[in-house]
């Protein structure tokens, strides 16, 4: 493999032939570069998709500063190359690099994918062949770094499972110094590659894939899921931290445009809410809210440390964060004058109150998005998102009287019970939406809607359900394109094979890691990029490898079936879901959680954890057992 | 308001950056060391500052020159003072001095460029003699940019070998007559990709 000092050298030569150079280099502010030699073990953290795109990912930022912190490490990163870049790369011997020190990523010993999102599935092998690193983990030995893969996607982590060595599941905080620590123990006693992965598989939260089987029916469902050894763990529980730890501080500041460039700090983790369809709804409970001042200390550090004009404030229901109006008014104070930007994105429109939009007001900027999703009574319920029409329009009124010219509205489309009034009525909101615009700003005023297509995720209550057709898809498309040709709106919608595919992928089981590996060798990566996704591929792929695609998409599992990431626990019980699961098929509406606890699971499993961060550290209402209620209950029908 | 001029060094992997992006590094750098920058007025505040003259991606250079405007009073060696490690690696500050607010913006001072280039191909001392000359000798040296033809002989103000590895050259850099480090190597029929080019020197017009 070349050394560093030849991967810069060949560099040089190429750079200046690929769009945007620029995102190869490193450099910036704030990259950590340490003594190659002088640390113990060496951490790649690889993004499967473009720097523009993966150097704001909040995930890796706290990876890279929690690593580079521990003296006997170090952490650089890796980015996808665009195609002009992979090109050149190959043509010239440059395999895949570390942009702090260009070592070649077949050097480090770890080497961590994050996985957001199922469409860059393809990129992490294309990493991997770049790095010269074996794409399969059988074909693996003890020169090869240990590829592990962590992040949204991995709690489905069976598609991958022939690539990836080791996943951590949940949460990374704590997970990843454990990971670090068993690699160091087992390098230095010298032990080989299988060793390392069965002592990986006795952390908590961590699955090595190779150490289980899986077997099916002849109809195509699981049969039965076993460890191959007797003294590896049947279940895997995510972890989580009891306690956010505090957020980085030292963003790394591109030398080029990216996509966003801003300090960006997480004030909660977690939602609530309970929407149905809610993959990061379901997987990332409890909800846990971290201190007003220590998120302003945070963004004053990052600020001091990064020079940004923007700082966003990041959750997954910002405006449900308990002191949303006070964290706003002392950042607005604390950096008056001093031309920041202040961005709040995921409102929800229960929560939004005048006095936030007062505050949002100063430094609004384009326009405001609220996601209803859907348009009717009948599918909130199902959903389990119950705004009221009213409600919403009420809201579009005072977003528009206070100067917002555009609302971005999300809908969706797709699920199995919905019906063309449905699809009809988003159009119905919508035209009213843009009829409270008029009022306040008359033309000026716009609407942009945003329709996706639903995907059945893993671990929500709509696992088991089944997609759209393409067909199905088209018609309620072509009837909202029709619907809402009007001036002032304007309509963004799913293609329908894009849906197909991610449906695909999130709810694949082991066979689909073929399917994948033969996409990836027709030419499949940057699947989440419409000029380069091809249904084609993909369907070639599932076909020739006897897998039916409709199997994974267009197929209602029933409750009993053994489902492929049945043995990643997310701490929301599967009996939870599955009540959610039947309440939506009635219309049954279930409230906001942190009002009431609807033991979902993650207080059982997590028991000691609360005990050990109690009082309002989680959202999670105190647990009124409810024997005793029962007992009253009992007493008085006996008095009776 | 005070108008302050700074010479600085763009080096290494920063060649790989953009104006743009360079004019958001100055921004950024200044926002950290809590300078008091200026901003324009208007529901987009943009940071009052200037480059003088654009510099082609890949090129580092030695003598970049930008105008920045601070609200408020603030001496030169206060400011070099507070910029000290707000940069990343590269960009490095020469000289900062005041100038005069009514002065005419930089662009329009911009009068020649000059340029070390640094030769990655093996030419002999006297193949490179042979080149420069013919060069030289020419009347004029008719080039194609954009579409539009120009002569880039008048603007050749140096041209001078220092060795086999290294010429010095100093091109007219004035609105509509800007010669090109690149455009001379094609002259010399030596390829632009095989070349290290950097700016030493910007000149600009003496200012009424």
């Amino acid at each position: 493999m070349l050394t560093s000092e030849q991967i810069a050298d060949r560099l040089e030569r190429i750079l200046l032939t690929v769009q945007k150079p620029g995102r190869y280099v490193g450099g910036e502010l704030n990259q950590v570069e340490k003594d190659w030699d002088k640390v113990e073990t060496r951490v790649a953290l690889a993004f499967p998709d473009i720097y523009d795109i993966g150097l704001s990912n909040l995930g890796l930022a706290i990876f890279y500063e929690n690593l580079n912190k521990r003296w006997d490490v170090l952490a650089e990163r890796a980015y996808a190359p665009w195609s002009d870049m992979e090109e050149a790369m190959r043509s010239t011997g440059i395999p895949l690099y570390s942009l702090e020190s260009k070592h070649a990523l077949s050097d480090f010993d770890i080497l961590a994918f994050t996985l957001p999102y199922e469409s860059i599935y393809t990129n992490v092998l294309n990493m991997l062949d770049l790095s010269g690193v074996p794409i399969f983990t059988k074909d693996r030995n003890t020169k090869h770094p240990l590829v592990i893969a962590g992040g949204h996607a991995a709690f489905n982590p069976e598609p991958m499972y022939a690539f990836i060595d080791a996943f951590a599941i949940g949460e990374g905080e704590e997970l990843f110094d454990e990971i670090v620590d068993v690699y160091q123990a087992w390098k230095r006693s010298g032990q080989n590659r299988p060793a390392l992965l069965q002592q990986l598989a006795m952390i908590s939260g961590i699955y090595v894939p190779s150490l289980y089987e899986t077997t099916y029916r002849d109809d195509g469902t699981i049969d039965s899921f076993t460890p191959l050894q007797p003294d590896v763990p049947l279940t895997i529980q995510k972890r989580i931290v009891g306690h956010l730890p505090p957020p980085p501080t030292k963003p790394i500041v591109p030398l080029i445009n990216t996509v966003q460039n801003r300090v960006a700090v997480e004030i909660m983790r977690g939602c609530a809410r309970g929407c149905r369809f809610c993959h990061a709804g379901m997987v990332n409970r409890p909800v846990r809210e971290r201190p007003v001042a220590e998120v302003l200390e945070a963004i004053t550090a990052s600020l001091d440390n990064s020079g940004f004009e923007e700082v966003a404030l990041l959750s997954l229901s910002s405006s449900d964060y308990t002191h949303i109006l006070d964290l706003i008014q002392q950042v607005s104070d604390r950096f008056k004058g001093e031309n920041l930007r202040i961005s709040l994105p995921s409102l929800r429109i229960e929560s939004l109150s005048i006095d936030l939009l007062e505050m949002l007001r100063e430094n609004r900027s384009g326009g405001f998005t609220l996601a209803p999703e859907a348009a009717t009574e009948h599918m909130r319920n199902i959903i389990n998102k119950p705004i009221q029409t009213q409600q919403l329009l009420d809201v579009a009124g005072e977003i528009y009287s206070r100067g917002w010219t555009t609302i971005k509205l999300y809908f969706m489309i797709g699920h199995p019970s919905e019906t063309l009034e449905d699809v009809k009525a988003i159009a119905e909101v919508c035209k009213k939406v843009l009829a409270e615009g008029q009022k306040a700003l008359g033309r000026k005023s716009k609407l942009h809607v945003g329709v996706n297509t639903f995907v059945p995720k893993p671990h929500t209550p709509f696992q088991w359900v089944s997609c759209d057709t393409v067909e199905q898809m088209r018609t309620k498309q072509h009837y909202l394109k029709n619907a809402l040709k009007i001036p002032g709106i304007k309509l963004n919608w799913s293609d329908p094979y894009e849906t197909i595919f991610e449906s695909l992928l999130s709810r694949g089981d082991r066979r689909t890691a073929n399917a994948i590996f033969d996409a990836w060798q027709h030419g499949a990566r940057f699947d989440a990029w419409r000029e380069y996704f091809n249904y084609q591929t993909w369907q070639t792929a599932f076909t020739e490898n006897g897998l039916m695609p409709e199997f994974y998409t267009n197929r209602e599992r029933g409750l009993d079936e053994h489902l492929p990431w049945e043995h990643i626990r997310i701490g929301v019980h599967k009996s939870f879901l599955a009540d959610e699961y039947q309440r939506s098929q009635s219309g049954i509406l279930r409230s906001y959680c942190r009002e009431h606890c609807h033991a979902c699971g993650i207080l059982s499993d997590y028991r000691d954890l609360r005990r050990e961060n109690p009082g309002d550290a989680w959202k999670c209402p105190e647990v009124r057992s409810s024997v005793p209620e029962q007992s009253v209950e009992i007493q008085i029908k006996a008095i009776k | 308001m005070i108008r302050i001029r700074i010479t600085y060094a763009k080096m290494g992997w920063l060649k790989y950056t953009s104006n743009l992006d360079v004019q958001k590094l100055w921004e950024r750098a200044l926002r950290r060391a809590r300078l008091p920058l200026a901003y324009s007025q208007g529901y987009h505040p943009k940071p009052r500052m200037n480059l003088a003259a654009p510099l082609p991606l890949g090129f580092t250079s030695s003598a970049e020159l930008i105008d920045i405007w601070f609200t408020e009073e603030i001496s030169t060696s206060e400011i070099q003072k507070r910029l000290i490690g707000m940069f990343p690696p590269g960009i490095r500050i020469q000289k900062t001095v005041q100038v005069d607010l009514s002065e005419a913006s930089l662009q329009s001072l911009v009068a020649a460029g000059e340029y070390n280039i640094q030769l990655l191909i093996d030419l002999s001392i006297e193949e490179l003699e042979s080149k420069v000359a013919t060069v030289l000798r020419s009347a004029s040296l008719i080039r194609t940019r954009r579409g539009k033809e120009y002569d880039l002989r008048p603007l050749i103000e140096d041209l001078q070998i220092i060795n086999d590895k290294l010429l010095a050259i100093r091109l007219t850099m004035r609105p509509k007559a800007t010669g090109r480090p690149e455009e001379l190597l094609n002259a010399l029929q030596i390829d632009p990709n095989e070349a290290c080019i950097e700016r030493t020197a910007i000149f600009l017009a003496v200012s009424s």
